[in-house]
């Protein structure tokens, strides 16, 4: 009895130091990254072969202040929350529109366009970005907020998201509202969206974290300075002149904040989203 | 088969037409369109300044492309990326989930710590990364390290030999925790009564991983495969912003090489002939492991 509990004992403590450790490698470069904003730029690289380069003796905010000197901030951040914006009003309502309408109503062109959706589901962007760059430019929306987003308010995957969670919708529900005479719009928009709550916010999240994190788009169709995204911002800001070390690594501790504050209060739905896509794929 | 999917749908066409007509609009657009229009230019020869000179040419730019070596030297970067980033990320991430796959009272900070590179973007790692690889042991973390066990100090971005793996082992660090949050809830899929029973039956952990756990998460494994596999294929965020395709262009990938003759070299159509031929690439690869794996 004894050495079973020892066993056990040797076993959680195995757990919690092995997941120390490998968790540390995953941590650490974050950690420095974080340490070094703070510190003077002369003191980043001095002590860096010891463990006390993980933390800022001489605390400063110098480098925060010379990131909100040099970079637009508010600008920087209007433009990629209107871009996500943008683009998540046409996913989570024409997307969700159109997974219901694939999922429980009778129409002429059902077939063929569930069909597409499916086919184009793990479509490589890559692969259209010339025309499209093409496309948006002859409509006169190159580097517009327009041009930024109106690419990419509709994805397959999303519109696949909602027709699976929409078959699973029990038809009477439907049909109870269709006998009270609510219209089929009405009744989409009365009935059948309160109940995707859930599909709604992985959709949400899922769409947030890949345009938050977009570059190679932004990139190519954003030539000003003034329609720059956060991603954007910081690469170019990396690579101007005067380099200091410690306001790149506070741009990108800044950088990293709105995800952290997604992680932290929408964590259930990030963490499900992430794995329901695995569960339906 | 229409008949049984069609069970229990109703409402009137017009509806229907209605509430899909925005959605479709907008892919009709934005993926159609564009769709058709790699496959079109991919013919011509379209030089961005000079665009009142669209020439057709029949499959001259794909004998062109056949014959570029640095194609073959992208197509060749862009393989061996995923040769092995894919299998040493999967690997590594049901690793991770393995670990964490505990009730134990804080296991959600490990899951945090393995998924906090997925909480910033791989634009922010990129430029960490560059820092922390500086080849001097003396700004550079990972040499100031790697000088306690008296190795290097390695060049690892501006030395060929080392260049692609770094971006390896960037990569599949920043990327392992995704794909742990989806073995995690695999492995939550698997009935504990089949661990229980198999350990009544005397089965040690390894048998059990070997007959239960990889068995289980077979649909997972699979999935997992596929989008790693597809991400990996469209590497180019980070030789853009760490190498810019270099030293001797060895991390010069297959999207890099369309964004180089397309948008900087200004050789559309050839461009679109390379992203026609990236496509098909792509859409063989995962087709195949589809097929694969399906018989196994």
């Amino acid at each position: 009895m004894k050495s079973k509990k020892n066993h056990k004992r040797l076993r959680d403590l195995g757990f919690y130091l092995g997941n120390s450790l490998i968790g540390l490698v995953f941590v650490s470069p974050l950690l420095w990254m974080v340490a070094a904003s703070f510190k003077p730029e002369l003191a980043i690289f001095s002590n860096i072969n010891s463990i006390r380069t993980f933390i800022p003796e001489h605390f400063s905010l110098a480098n925060y202040i010379e990131v909100f000197r040099r970079l637009n901030i508010p600008q920087i951040l209007g433009n990629t929350f209107s871009y996500i914006a943008i683009v998540l009003l046409g996913d989570l309502l024409f997307g969700s529109m159109c997974g219901y309408a694939l999922a429980k109503l009778d129409f002429r062109g059902r077939g063929p366009i569930l069909t597409l959706v499916i086919a184009l589901m793990s479509m490589p962007v890559e692969a259209i970005l010339l025309p499209l760059y093409i496309e948006v430019s002859r409509f006169g929306l190159g580097n517009t907020l327009p041009g930024l987003a109106l690419p990419f308010m509709m994805n397959c995957f999303s519109i696949y998201m909602f027709y699976s969670y929409f078959l699973d919708i029990p038809d009477e529900l439907i049909e109870a509202a269709r006998i009270d005479g609510c219209g089929e719009i009405r009744c989409y928009f009365r009935i059948v969206l309160p109940l995707a709550k859930t599909v709604l916010a992985t959709v949400f999240i899922l769409d947030f974290v890949a345009r938050w994190n977009d570059f190679m788009w932004p990139f190519l169709i954003t030539t000003g300075e003034d329609k720059r995204t956060v991603q954007l911002a910081i690469q170019t800001f990396f690579g101007t002149q005067p380099i200091h070390y410690g306001s790149i690594m506070a741009a990108l501790t800044l950088a990293s904040v709105p995800m952290l504050l997604i992680y932290i209060f929408m964590q259930k739905y990030y963490v499900e989203g992430i794995a329901s896509t695995g569960i339906k794929g | 088969m229409r008949a049984a999917a069609n069970c229990g749908r109703g409402g009137n066409s017009l509806s229907g037409v209605i509430l899909s007509a925005p959605a479709v609009f907008l892919l009709f657009l934005f993926l159609i369109v564009p769709i058709l229009g790699t496959i079109y230019f991919s013919f011509f020869t379209y030089q961005v300044m000079r665009p009142d000179n669209i020439l057709f040419n029949g499959f001259r730019n794909y004998q062109k492309l056949f014959r570029d070596r640095n194609f073959w030297a992208a197509l060749r970067n862009s393989v061996y990326f995923t040769l092995l980033v894919v299998p040493f990320q999967c690997a590594l991430a049901l690793g991770l989930a393995l670990l964490v796959h505990s009730r134990r009272r804080g296991v959600s900070i490990f899951r945090t710590m393995y998924f906090s590179p997925q909480l910033t973007s791989m634009v922010v790692i990129a430029i960490l990364w560059v820092i922390l690889y500086n080849s001097n042991a003396s700004t550079g973390l990972i040499n100031a390290l790697l000088q306690h066990f008296h190795i290097g100090p390695i060049d690892f971005l501006n030395d060929p030999k080392t260049a692609m793996n770094s971006i390896i082992f960037m990569s599949a660090w920043q990327g392992a925790g995704y794909q742990m949050m989806i073995f995690l809830a695999g492995l939550n899929g698997i009935p504990a009564e089949q661990y229980e029973a198999a350990s009544a039956d005397g089965a040690n952990r390894l048998e059990q991983f070997w007959y239960i756990t990889l068995p289980g998460l077979k649909n997972t494994i699979k999935y997992v495969f596929m989008i790693t596999l597809i991400q990996a294929m469209k590497l180019f965020t980070q030789p853009y912003i760490m190498t810019k395709g270099g030293p001797q262009n060895r991390t010069k990938t297959l999207v890099y090489f369309i964004y180089e003759q397309g948008f900087q070299k200004g050789n559309f159509g050839y461009a679109c002939s390379v992203a026609a031929i990236f496509f098909l690439i792509v859409v063989t690869m995962s087709l195949l492991v589809k097929k694969l794996t399906r018989t196994n």
